[in-house]
């Protein structure tokens, strides 16, 4: 990921990004009984995922600390912060698709693919005169299009998850590299390359990035879909349990295709973001194991491998966790190397937390 | 809202809910179900009319679970009649069967456990509220439903927001049942409701059985345990290797001779012999 960011990307001071982020993962997650208790959610299960999800952020702050005193006191300024909140924020986006797979008990391993698939189609059209306007249009559906692919295999064909979309992880990324003919794809007027190098002007030398914004949209959105809908509800119902779901007259194919098409079309919007910030689009490169950070901001989160357990909330602190760790990890001066071995670590710590939840979950 | 809460006591005086008495809620007759060359159904026929209990006996590997899962639309019949209410049914998946009414508990899948009560029993019929794109569920109407109804069957939900994993095996069945009753269903198929129940939950969920008879509706209680079948029952098809062995009323047949019908005769009369009775 921090290939792609220059790390003197943004020069909006943005005092509290990370903050501001952090905050609404505080705020909301003492305020989840109240919403929950608006909703229907057991409350054992809520508590469990509000603590999970609580639990994370000392998590969150601790690194934060940590990293500003052992990086020279330069992590929490507000330069970075800005920074940081616009590395989680892609991960944010293709994470909160992830949510709304792994709680139905599936997983998408083509995200990083889609994003660099998509992403391409996006670079290709903004360089056509007079189709430049499509390119966003473009990119949104070519995610959906190769989301709703995976989610076919899934629902109609009865395929596991995890193999469809680990074909679609090789196969997508073919493409990627295919449409720009393994090259390059650079357009310096690329017309939307505000949404990922401007921000919203608040206050006079003082603007909320763009990325952070369409970050928290996405979010939000998913939180309302997630927790309100009668769409969301049978997400989770799914999850719980298929076949008694299925038993209940929910149409489980449906919901699937569903899941699946939004994580492409939220991997496409990622493709947007990114292509948007770099001006430019890589078949090869782009995109590459952000999967595996989506995943492990998920399962950070406190959302359960097994489906039907799981917050979008939790999400969003564990995007802010990865984020914080490769933007920490640098200023610190670790190398490259062990930045890897770091953020592997995290991962497989996340799934022994998932199991460990498991185990306290029987005695519900 | 009132209407719907009033939905169930009035069910009894609902005429749709208690159709003429000579045309049974389910009849089926000669149904074949085969899985490749596996013949799991060969010819079984039952009737159930309104306010009766009809119950299903047969050992395992009778038929039992592939004939209610062809009732509830899960599987379509290979051959064979199925009336519904007299007239010629189709199910092409569980959705159907509910919509005519026929609402099957299945012994493990009736609930998700890590889903709160109100959930579980709006499953699938969740009520919303607004336009689209605002529209969403309507949880306060799902939360004050499910109260009421657990309240009118007697299970002391503190929350309805509470899992259905902290309920009891037998309050789950009747809230399985309840929800089925809600919703309208004519006809309850009850897959073996008090198989992994201890004996005062048992007592509750067959309590519950003959109230919700009295109320009308018929039931067919898939069972292998004939004291449970014997205690609500008004009449016994048995099951053995996919065919009927036979309808009974309960004025025709005694339990013992219930018992040894099922269990496949003169064997089982031996070995009970041989240890003593017990059997």
């Amino acid at each position: 990921m921090s290939d792609f960011e220059p790390v003197s990307g943004n020069t909006n001071p943005e005092p509290g990004s990370v903050l501001a982020g952090t905050g609404t993962g505080t705020g909301s997650a003492p305020a989840a009984p109240s919403h929950g208790g608006a909703g229907l959610s057991a409350r054992q299960v809520r508590l469990r995922a509000t603590l999970q999800a609580t639990g994370m952020l000392p998590v969150l702050i601790i690194l934060a600390v940590g990293f500003h005193l052992l990086g020279g006191h330069r992590f929490l300024t507000a330069q970075n912060l800005s920074i940081v909140a616009q590395q989680a924020s892609i991960n944010c986006v293709l994470a909160a698709g992830m949510t709304f797979v792994i709680l139905t008990g599936g997983i998408d391993l083509s995200v990083g693919s889609i994003l660099a698939a998509s992403a391409m189609g996006a670079l290709i059209v903004s360089l056509l005169p007079d189709f430049s306007g499509l390119a966003i249009p473009v990119c949104l559906g070519i995610g959906a299009g190769i989301g709703a692919l995976n989610g076919l295999l899934v629902a109609y064909a009865k395929l596991p998850p995890f193999i469809v979309t680990l074909g679609s992880l090789t196969a997508v990324r073919g493409l990627a590299r295919l449409m720009g003919s393994d090259n390059t794809v650079f357009n310096p007027n690329l017309s939307y390359a505000w949404l990922g190098n401007d921000g919203l002007h608040i206050l006079p030398g003082f603007a909320i990035p763009w990325l952070a914004i369409v970050a928290m949209v996405v979010i939000v959105l998913s939180w309302y879909v997630l927790r309100r809908t009668v769409l969301g509800v049978r997400i989770y119902a799914v999850g719980g349990n298929p076949a008694a779901a299925r038993l209940a007259g929910i149409n489980v194919p449906l919901i699937l295709l569903f899941v699946y098409a939004l994580s492409g079309a939220l991997a496409g919007l990622g493709g947007v973001l990114s292509s948007a910030r770099l001006y430019a689009a890589n078949g090869l490169q782009l995109g590459q194991s952000y999967e595996l950070d989506a995943i492990a901001a998920v399962i950070l989160g406190g959302t359960s491998f097994v489906g039907g357990v799981g917050s979008i909330w939790g999400t969003l602190v564990g995007a802010l966790i990865i984020a914080v760790l490769s933007n920490g990890l640098i200023l610190v001066g670790v190398s490259d190397i062990w930045q890897f071995i770091v953020k592997g670590l995290v991962i497989i710590g996340a799934v022994a937390l998932d199991r460990f939840r498991q185990g306290s979950g029987v005695r519900t | 809202m009132s209407a719907a809460l009033d939905q169930f006591p009035a069910a009894a005086a609902n005429p749709a809910a208690s159709p003429r008495i000579d045309t049974p809620l389910i009849e089926i007759r000669d149904v074949r179900k085969e899985f490749g060359h596996v013949i799991a159904l060969a010819g079984v026929s039952l009737t159930v009319r309104a306010g009766e209990v009809l119950c299903l006996l047969g050992d395992n590997g009778a038929g039992k679970s592939t004939l209610i899962k062809t009732l509830s639309g899960v599987h379509r019949p290979t051959s064979g009649s199925f009336m519904v209410d007299g007239k010629p049914a189709a199910f092409s998946g569980p959705r159907d069967a509910l919509n005519a009414g026929i609402a099957t508990v299945f012994q493990d899948l009736a609930m998700i456990p890590l889903m709160s009560v109100t959930r579980n029993f709006f499953m699938g019929r969740e009520p919303t509220r607004g336009v689209w794109p605002f529209r969403r569920v309507d949880f306060k109407q799902c939360r004050d439903v499910t109260h009421a109804e657990m309240r009118r069957i007697g299970i002391d939900v503190r929350d309805p927001d509470q899992a259905v994993g902290t309920l009891s095996g037998g309050e789950r069945q009747c809230v399985a049942i309840a929800r089925a009753v809600y919703f309208g269903a004519k006809v309850l198929i009850l897959d073996e409701p008090t198989s992994a129940l201890g004996v005062a939950q048992t007592s509750m969920v067959l309590k519950y059985i003959n109230l919700v008879k009295s109320r009308g509706l018929g039931v067919i209680f898939i069972t292998h345990n004939v004291r449970h079948a014997y205690a609500v029952g008004d009449s016994f098809t048995v099951l053995n290797r996919g065919r009927t062995l036979g309808t009974y009323r309960k004025d025709e047949i005694a339990m013992d001779a219930l018992q040894t019908l099922m269990a496949g005769g003169k064997e089982l009369q031996d070995l009970s012999s041989e240890l003593g009775g017990t059997v």
